[in-house]
């Protein structure tokens, strides 16, 4: 019983022994001077930048404005993706109107709107929100369509045949049986969130964790660099977090999220 | 009007159908061609015939689910399509949503505190303490029954069966053969099971009509007394008769032939 509780911990610890060694030897690099701080800053500089962003609260600020951004960027983009999929899945005619014209405008790289975007809204924060919006919008609206395409039309007939239509079809049919899909549109969109908005902060802000990331390289600080990428890897972890979450609560009664206590995680 | 026969009383819940110069055609195609039919208010009424004689088309077109080319369908002497909410029908499939819980399956599409009641049709079907589980943690038969449950929670007046056992194995078939039995005892509501088991529709049903090419080929009475014994002397020459009119196909009037060879449980390729 003992051994196997032991084993347990080993399993635990497994997967961050790689991290940790490469840490370490990072730190050795440096402290050894085979590595120049102008390239890469010591993990304990790293910390030390941290420590005095989060000791003078500056951090906060650059941290809740990028995460506004994102949240503001993410729910406007994702609720247009998704209106627009509910209404091209549900409707022939939604579909027939719509459907070409979006996947049109979605093979257009959004970033590569961006000197438009900084014309038409300048560089305020309209013009991040829109690039963050149109980032999220696609990956939401495509699995949205499709979820709802892909619904088993005996189970429609079924609930048909049991009195539902309109809206208690949609509620108790459509919109949980394109769920699984629709979660997947969430994370994909997720990604894209953070991508979008790191491009956008970095071209121009005077704010958020890009703008510390390029304000920090103007003054050769090449650990508060590496802090806001270690930001980003972070704030990206919880955001999947958030969707994993979003997943097992919304998606319980699906067999791939039944006892699926270990696996990945 | 072969089978127009005194029923018991308490088999008058069911709803007495009426089938008119019914034809269905899909596109040129003529599936179904000048039915007509008389099934009495509580009678349990199996449809035999081969794949693609129109069995499964009849009971969609009597679910409401296709629009008949032409026919009238009666319950009583009103339109079929007024008793909708006294209408239900099984599928082939059991035809769950995984995402609601067992329970929440039963009681789809009422409304008002249906719990009790949904209880009380998955105790009749024997899974009252599977309630609170997903669809995905039952068994193929298990499924099949939750279906039924769903389908008694409404008190249908009539019930329409679209070969509901043909993916069950032998075993849970006869258990579920004789739970609607029962339950079609207790209840008392009309029923239409489709089926392609000959030896299944002469074990359960007051009468068998064969289906032949879109028309009716065969209406039968089978007037045993119930229970019966399965593998019983008189079954397997009621069965031996329905199967040879089907495989005489295209014959004139069935050669009575009620005591070939046949082995009872034979059933043909669909």
């Amino acid at each position: 019983m003992s051994l196997s509780a032991s084993q347990r911990f080993t399993h635990r610890l497994a997967p961050w022994a790689l991290p940790v060694l490469l840490l370490a030897i990072w730190q050795l690099s440096v402290s050894a001077g085979w590595l120049s701080t102008r390239i890469l800053p010591a993990p304990s500089a790293v910390i030390e930048a941290g420590y005095n962003l989060v000791a003078s609260g500056e951090i906060w600020t650059h941290l809740a404005i990028s995460g506004w951004r994102a949240g503001i960027g993410f729910a406007i983009g994702g609720g247009i993706g998704l209106a627009l999929g509910f209404i091209t899945g549900l409707s022939k005619w939604g579909e027939r109107l719509l459907d070409s014209s979006v996947q049109m405008i979605r093979n257009v790289p959004h970033l590569a709107l961006i000197p438009l975007v900084i014309l038409w809204f300048g560089i305020d924060e309209t013009a991040k929100i829109f690039l963050v919006a149109l980032g999220t919008l696609f990956p939401i609206y495509l699995n949205t369509y499709h979820g709802i395409r892909n619904i088993d039309p005996a189970l429609v007939e079924m609930s048909r045949s049991y009195g539902l239509s309109g809206f208690s079809l949609f509620r108790h049919v459509i919109l949980p049986g394109a769920m699984p899909s629709i979660l997947v549109g969430v994370r994909f969109a997720l990604g894209f969130m953070w991508l979008t908005l790191i491009v956008a902060e970095t071209i121009s802000a005077s704010s958020g964790i890009g703008y510390l990331a390029m304000n920090a390289r103007e003054f050769l600080q090449t650990d508060v660099v590496v802090l806001a990428i270690v930001l980003y890897a972070v704030l990206g972890k919880l955001a999947d977090l958030a969707a994993r979450g979003l997943e097992r609560v919304c998606l319980r009664w699906h067999p791939a999220y039944q006892v699926s206590k270990g696996g990945a995680a | 009007m072969t089978s127009l026969k005194q029923q018991p009383p308490h088999l008058l819940r069911g709803i007495p159908l009426g089938v008119q110069n019914l034809k269905k055609a899909f596109g040129t195609r003529e599936v179904l061609k000048n039915i007509d039919l008389h099934i009495p208010a509580g009678q349990f009424v199996a449809v035999v015939g081969r794949s693609g004689c129109g069995k499964s088309t009849l009971l969609r077109l009597l679910a409401g689910l296709d629009k008949p080319t032409q026919g009238q369908l009666l319950a009583g002497s009103a339109p079929l399509a007024d008793a909708r909410e006294d209408t239900r029908l099984m599928f082939q499939e059991a035809r769950l949503l995984p995402w609601k819980k067992i329970i929440d399956n039963v009681g789809l599409g009422l409304s008002g505190d249906w719990r009790a009641q949904a209880l009380e049709a998955l105790e009749a079907v024997g899974l009252a303490e599977r309630a609170d589980e997903w669809p995905a943690a039952l068994s193929g038969g298990q499924k099949q029954r939750v279906a039924l449950a769903r389908a008694l929670i409404h008190k249908p007046r009539l019930l329409l069966l679209d070969e509901p056992l043909g993916a069950l194995d032998a075993l849970t078939r006869i258990e579920m053969q004789q739970l609607i039995e029962k339950l079609w005892r207790q209840h008392g509501f009309t029923v239409l099971l489709v089926t392609h088991d000959v030896s299944e529709a002469v074990a359960i049903a007051d009468r068998v009509i064969l289906i032949d090419e879109g028309s009716i080929g065969l209406d039968l009475l089978v007037d045993l007394p119930r229970p019966r014994a399965r593998g019983s002397h008189r079954l397997a020459a009621l069965e031996t008769e329905v199967l040879n009119r089907v495989l005489a196909i295209p014959g004139s009037p069935p050669e009575p032939e009620p005591f070939s060879p046949l082995p009872t449980q034979l059933r043909w390729a669909t």
